[in-house]
């Protein structure tokens, strides 16, 4: 059941490099990172790959698979057309070395992110919260941070200047997560479009379409964050009448009644 | 800033928590609140540690559907499924204070699943009286690690991600810092600190057949032993009763618990249920002995007894090893665990979206519509470092471990669900003793030795020398996973074990001929061999340990002897290092007092 695989597999480092060609024996129901281990231990020992689970539950080992953003250990080698396989880093974030690339952009992100605050009604655990109310914050926090909405996405794929100013898929479900969060007290909607950028999101839906969770990135999160923004910022009739109904309703429930339905 | 004196990068710490799983993320939060300044230390990046993997639940005495349920239940249940080897006082801490910890997270953010009437849900798990654990479908472990995670980047804790630790640096006999490397660079770092948490998890990496990532390569375990610490415990290693076996790439990924919680049962290759035929003298009371009473418990649980399916780990485990070398088996060496017969599609894809994901995904299985083929995969070490029940601290002052890493707290075997509750219990107490232990120090503060740190350096550079060696780490790697699987897995005898501790010396031989090519930055062939330097003395700690052990417990089966030996539940077995050599000496277990040794008893 044995057969013979060549992997292209980038080289390199900061100043430069190139594909290379390794072949590798391969075994039924094999992925795309069993390939690039047997590289590892057959051919070069040095090369530079990060990954963890082998389960599709860390984010780890994302890399562009022929051209696509993947993780590599949910990336069935028998899924892939016949031929070569080449693999190359995330190309978004600035290479480290072989298919290893310096994401630490994303975690100048997360800590921008104004914390979970707990409601004045409901200040201390244990909340009440119902299961219809967390849902759609859940779908969210299945996010395992691969990074590969974030690399997919146009707005910094080939453009670093926008990096400054624009946190990316990856933190706008993070910041409708907590505003959708039914014990979440702070508003964080106009942090959200003033110092994050979602202004510059233009819903193309390629970070959905990489999401190895399946989350609707952009139709359940920024589509109605970006609702949410326009009915802050400028309706403050609205706003007014929301905060008021809000505080007036004083429950874990009341959260509901700020979902995408309502935009 | 950084100080660079004599090609090292230094810092200043009161406490350096060494991992970012669960344990260590609750210690650093912890040693921060209590006011000390703490360094966060891992190997991969922030949110990637093994707790990410952790699907079933926390297990905690809320009472959310069972106001019948209380901490004395929770310990009763922990210790009986440790087979009464645990540390009495870690076990009754963890059962008391793990609600708090529980609520804690929700304070901070996380999202379980509710009740119907808006608490945190509690789900079924093998061991546990009542429906207990606290979860978010199948994917509780990533809930955890990312609020914890959240909570640490907002508190503002320094974190060193992709750094590993090789040494830790001492001050006569205490701790005085830890010595490691970027992992992106090659360079060489310093932590002058007077307290260090070990959070560094497990040893799996070690086997062929594991649930474990590349991370799990016992690195706390051994930092402790070269700093003198002791082990206790490392004959129980704990096989999972259901990882994949199909197709071979995935062999040994975890098969969630909760499969079984939730109304999977386990059927051999003649359709039969075999569990019934493997129910032990020592939980039949509390065991259902036929379909019926068992297809019932899941519905009204208050008149029927729990299913054999949910028996405790190593009693599944065990089951499904024997049922497979007596010719009952699946064609790929596993047997069938079944909810695609019994539970509707909608109920599998809602209560195991991640199960159901794994399965397609990776073997072409639909869960929902046929039964998964399984069979033990390693999974966690009950072993660790041995500590104070209070306050964490091994024998090395300064020195602390949580979670996975320490010992005492699961006895002879875990619970599922107990993992979780463990690191958050026990990652609290660490850090929080580690930042009083530095302030009761003032300013007698250790020192680190500049002579140490050279030894240290040399010690990491050795697979570049070259010259006197070519042996790639990789293939000593597959080497040392083949001798623990086929020698120290499930079902272990004296002559295995012999051979397994021969075969060990010959690796630790070659070990010493190490070469890598590639030059220091990110050079996965590096660390690898600057891994399998803790791999390779864990391993000889649990081969030693369960040479020693001469009865059958728990995570750790004798074939030589089949039976637990009532003086072997008095004692532990503990590991040393003396010089380059380990040492096993016996020493008696703590009795719990009267009124929780009372819990223990049958009908309790």
């Amino acid at each position: 059941m044995s057969r013979e695989l060549l992997l292209r597999i980038w080289r390199g480092d900061a100043s430069g490099g190139d594909l290379v060609d390794f072949v590798v024996p391969v075994e039924e129901g094999e992925v795309v990172l069993d390939a690039v281990h047997k590289t590892q231990a057959l051919h070069a020992g040095d090369l530079a790959v990060r990954w963890n689970c082998k389960a599709g539950k860390c984010g780890s080992c994302s890399a562009e698979i022929n051209g696509h953003p993947r993780l590599m250990c949910m990336t069935r080698l028998s899924s892939l057309p016949s031929g070569p396989v080449t693999i190359t880093p995330l190309r978004t974030f600035p290479v480290i070395r072989d298919l290893v690339t310096d994401v630490s952009f994303n975690y100048e992100k997360a800590r921008q992110v104004p914390a979970f605050s707990p409601r004045p009604e409901q200040p201390v655990a244990p909340f009440i919260m119902y299961q219809q109310d967390v849902e759609r914050s859940q779908e969210f926090r299945k996010c395992i941070e691969c990074w590969l909405c974030q690399d997919v996405c146009h707005v910094i794929r080939d453009h670093e200047e926008n990096k400054p100013h624009y946190s990316g898929p990856r933190f706008f479900i993070r910041w409708a997560e907590l505003d959708m969060h039914p014990n979440d007290g702070l508003d964080r909607k106009e942090a959200l479009q003033d110092t994050q950028g979602l202004g510059y999101c233009n819903v193309t839906k390629c970070c959905t379409e990489v999401c190895p969770e399946g989350i609707k990135i952009t139709d359940n999160a920024i589509i109605p964050m970006k609702e949410r923004v326009v009915d802050a910022k400028y309706d403050p009739l609205v706003r007014f009448a929301r905060r008021r109904l809000r505080r007036a309703r004083g429950t874990a429930s009341s959260a509901t009644s700020q979902g995408p339905g309502h935009g | 800033m950084p100080e660079d004196s004599g090609g090292y990068e230094s810092h200043h710490y009161d406490v350096v928590v060494i991992g970012a799983g669960g344990a260590g993320l609750r210690a650093a939060i912890a040693a921060h609140d209590a006011g000390a300044r703490t360094a966060l230390v891992c190997k991969s990046l922030l949110g990637k540690a093994h707790t990410v993997m952790a699907e079933g639940g926390i297990a905690a005495a809320l009472g959310n559907l069972w106001p019948e349920d209380n901490w004395q239940v929770h310990f009763r249940d922990t210790m009986r499924g440790g087979k009464l080897l645990n540390n009495w006082r870690m076990a009754e801490l963890h059962a008391k204070e793990a609600p708090q910890r529980v609520y804690e997270l929700e304070q901070w953010g996380a999202l379980f699943d509710r009740t119907p009437d808006g608490k945190i849900s509690q789900r079924d798990f093998g061991g546990h009286r009542y429906a207990r654990l606290a979860h978010v479908g199948d994917r509780t472990g990533l809930e955890m690690i990312r609020t914890l995670q959240q909570r640490a980047v907002a508190l503002g804790i320094d974190v060193f991600m992709e750094l590993t630790i090789t040494d830790l640096l001492k001050d006569g006999a205490r701790v005085a810092g830890a010595f490691g490397y970027w992992r992106e660079s090659g360079r060489f770092v310093v932590f002058e600190a007077p307290a260090v948490v070990l959070a560094t998890g497990g040893i799996g990496k070690s086997w062929r057949v594991t649930s474990n990532s590349w991370e799990y390569t016992g690195d706390g375990h051994a930092l402790a032993l070269r700093a003198g610490a002791t082990l206790i415990n490392m004959e129980f290693v704990q096989f999972h009763p259901t990882g994949m076996v199909w197709p071979p790439a995935v062999k040994g990924l975890l098969v969630t618990e909760s499969v079984r919680g939730d109304g999977g049962v386990l059927l051999n290759s003649q359709g039969k249920r075999f569990m019934f035929d493997y129910i032990p003298e020592f939980f039949k009371a509390e065991t259902a002995d036929t379909v019926e009473e068992a297809d019932a418990w899941y519905t009204d649980k208050r008149n029927n007894r729990r299913p054999p399916e949910l028996l405790p780990r190593d009693e599944v485990a065990r089951a499904i090893n024997s049922e497979v070398k007596s010719g009952r088996g699946s064609p790929h060496g596993g047997v069938y665990l079944d909810i695609a017969s019994r539970r509707s599609p909608e109920f599998i894809k809602r209560r195991l979206p991640s199960m159901y994901h794994q399965f397609m995904e990776l073997a072409g299985v639909d869960i929902t519509k046929e039964p998964m083929e399984i069979a033990p995969t390693c999974h966690y070490v009950m072993g660790g470092v041995e500590v104070d029940p209070d306050t964490q601290m091994s024998v090395v002052p300064g020195l602390f471990a949580a979670g996975e890493v320490a010992g005492g707290m699961h006895g002879a075997n875990r619970l599922g669900g107990n993992s979780l509750s463990d690191l958050l219990v026990f990652g609290k107490r660490a850090g929080d003793h580690a930042a009083s232990y530095v302030q009761a120090l003032g300013h007698q503060r250790p020192q680190v030795d500049a002579q140490a740190l050279s030894a240290a350096s040399e010690v990491a550079l050795a697979p570049f020398a070259g010259g006197h060696g070519s042996e790639n780490p990789y293939g000593v790697h597959q080497d040392l996973q083949v001798v623990m699987q086929d020698l120290v897995g499930i079902i272990r005898t004296e002559h295995e074990l012999k051979e397994a501790l021969d075969k060990l010396s010959g690796l630790r031989a070659r070990s010493g001929a190490l070469a890598v090519e590639g030059n220091r930055q990110y050079n996965p062939g590096w660390h690898l061999a600057l891994d399998l330097r803790n791999m390779l003395l864990v391993s000889e700690s649990v081969a030693r340990a369960a040479l020693e052990r001469q009865e059958s417990r728990g995570g750790h089966t004798r074939d030589d002897y089949p039976m637990s030996d009532p003086y072997w539940g008095t004692q532990n077995v503990v590991v040393k290092l003396d010089g380059h050599d380990l040492r096993v000496e016996r020493q008696p277990l703590p009795k719990p007092p009267p009124e929780l040794a009372q819990l223990l008893e049958e009908g309790h």
